[in-house]
């Protein structure tokens, strides 16, 4: 169900670290509580992010989150296809990148392998 | 996700619900289904199909007696006595400044026997409100008499074919607003031309204990005609589409009967009511705000208690704000000044601190073809 090669947030954002650029999006779980998803505001390219900053709002239907950053560093690229079709975050969650940060602090053991996460969404 | 406590109030159907996988949330002390497949695709359903919804948390209070006619004129905004038994109206019930206790649909059961639908999280608000203002008036008495019935709208196009499998009652003869009682699936019960989603419908009000019954029959006659079941979410985006009022959103006690734009559900030719005085001089001399529809321009959308600025003053309030499923637009409800209503009045709106533009539009947004 959860990627084994991606990171999760305790927010329901997923990262994947695979690149020295990382990417993130949020998670099926996340998806399926926020339903039909209507609209993505994501940040410019070079905006710096703090872990757990709020880098973009996410609005479905019936109600408005935010989204956080799951990762310290620079916005290297923003998904712009995605913001233009937001509802893909429906139908494929963990396909469905926002956007990309070079990563500056190296710690990530905050962050949940899959195992953990699909435990955290029970 | 955690499920919403128990001390939740639950409908004869709740259990349906679970084994149905619907996301459940808490809506005005009930535990009630907000969306099984999605809220688009339930919309679509009852746009172009249809759609069987649980609303039995709305209240039912009935009040009878033989000056019941005369207690319900005087606290209801419409006039009852246009009531024909069988027949139902919507209408205010109104505050002594002409605002909303709550919005009700009447019911004539017989000529001294009305039964109010009201809001769920209004029951007990209404139902003293009605004690105390029909004493005096003669022979009349209010009875809650909510938990007495479970009620089970089916609504689209297709609605009327899908129920008629179920029914000898002939529902083509039910015209709009009326009512007919008779069985569904071999179970008496209450069957009403109404609903709140600009799709024609009925709603049916059936004892609590054969509300399972009466369920499962329409879901399994309305396969075949791609009948969903549909939440709370589907509701609120198809009552706004058709301009339909959610009260506690678009009106409360904080606005008139005519600050809402419902001058419609007013018996201006009848005698006293509660309010009748400030609406009947709102009516003469205007009202400093007024409700109307929204469309945005910007790519937002404007929600539920966002400011609304004109020519940079702030100047009123969104009500109501979605993107709809059908009309794939992002409208709204918003009071504004009663001289900047005018249709193609440019507005923004703050949405989370960014100004984003909207503009008047006439409502409803949505009306079915007849």
């Amino acid at each position: 169900m959860y990627p084994a090669d991606l990171k999760y947030t305790k927010d329901h954002e997923w990262v994947s670290l695979a690149s020295g650029n990382a990417r993130v999006g949020i998670t099926d779980y996340a998806q399926k509580q926020l339903g039909d998803i209507v609209y993505l505001e994501l940040p410019a390219v070079g905006r710096s992010l703090k872990k757990g900053e709020v880098f973009g709002t996410i609005e479905s239907v019936k109600a408005v989150s935010e989204l956080f950053s799951p990762v310290s560093g620079e916005v290297t690229a923003v998904n712009d296809a995605l913001t233009q079709k937001p509802e893909t975050v429906n139908t494929d969650p963990h396909g469905s990148w926002m956007i990309a940060v070079k990563v500056a602090d190296g710690d990530t053991s905050d962050l949940l392998d899959a195992a953990a996460y699909t435990e955290l969404t029970k | 996700m955690n499920q919403p406590s128990g001390t939740l109030k639950k409908t004869p159907l709740y259990a349906r619900h679970r084994a149905l996988g619907a996301r459940m949330v808490e809506f005005g002390g009930w535990d009630m289904p907000v969306e099984y497949s999605g809220i688009a695709d339930e919309h679509l359903a009852v746009r172009t199909r249809a759609g069987l919804f649980d609303v039995s948390h709305m209240g039912e209070i009935e009040i009878a007696g033989r000056d019941a006619l005369a207690a319900v004129q005087h606290i209801t905004s419409n006039d009852a006595s246009r009531l024909a038994v069988n027949q139902a109206q919507y209408a205010a019930l109104t505050t002594p400044e002409g605002s909303f206790v709550d919005d009700v649909l009447t019911y004539r059961l017989a000529d001294d026997h009305f039964m109010l639908v009201v809001n769920a999280s209004n029951i007990i608000k209404d139902f003293r409100w009605i004690g105390e203002h029909i004493q005096g008036l003669g022979d009349a008495a209010a009875v809650n008499t909510s938990s007495r019935y479970a009620l089970i709208a089916i609504q689209g196009p297709a609605a009327r074919d899908i129920l008629q499998t179920l029914t000898g009652v002939d529902l083509a003869a039910i015209k709009y607003y009326w009512f007919a009682t008779g069985e569904v699936a071999s179970v008496r019960v209450t069957i009403s031309r109404t609903g709140y989603t600009g799709e024609d419908g009925f709603e049916v009000f059936v004892a609590p204990a054969s509300a399972e019954r009466v369920w499962d029959a329409i879901l399994a006659a309305g396969k075949p005609f791609g009948l969903l079941p549909a939440g709370l979410g589907a509701r609120d985006t198809l009552r706004l589409e058709a301009s339909m009022r959610l009260y506690g959103n678009d009106m409360d006690e904080q606005s008139t009967v005519l600050e809402a734009d419902l001058g419609w559900i007013v018996g201006w030719k009848k005698s006293e009511f509660i309010g009748a005085d400030v609406l009947r001089r709102q009516k003469a001399e205007g009202t400093a705000k007024k409700l109307v529809g929204f469309e945005m321009v910007d790519r937002a959308i404007g929600r539920h208690g966002y400011d609304v600025f004109i020519e940079g003053n702030n100047a009123g309030i969104v009500t109501s704000g979605t993107q709809t499923p059908y009309l794939k637009k992002a409208i709204g409800m918003a009071y504004v000044p009663s001289d900047r209503t005018d249709t193609g009045t440019e507005i923004d709106i703050d949405v989370r601190g960014r100004r984003a533009r909207a503009v008047i539009v006439p409502m409803p947004f949505y009306k079915r073809a007849r």
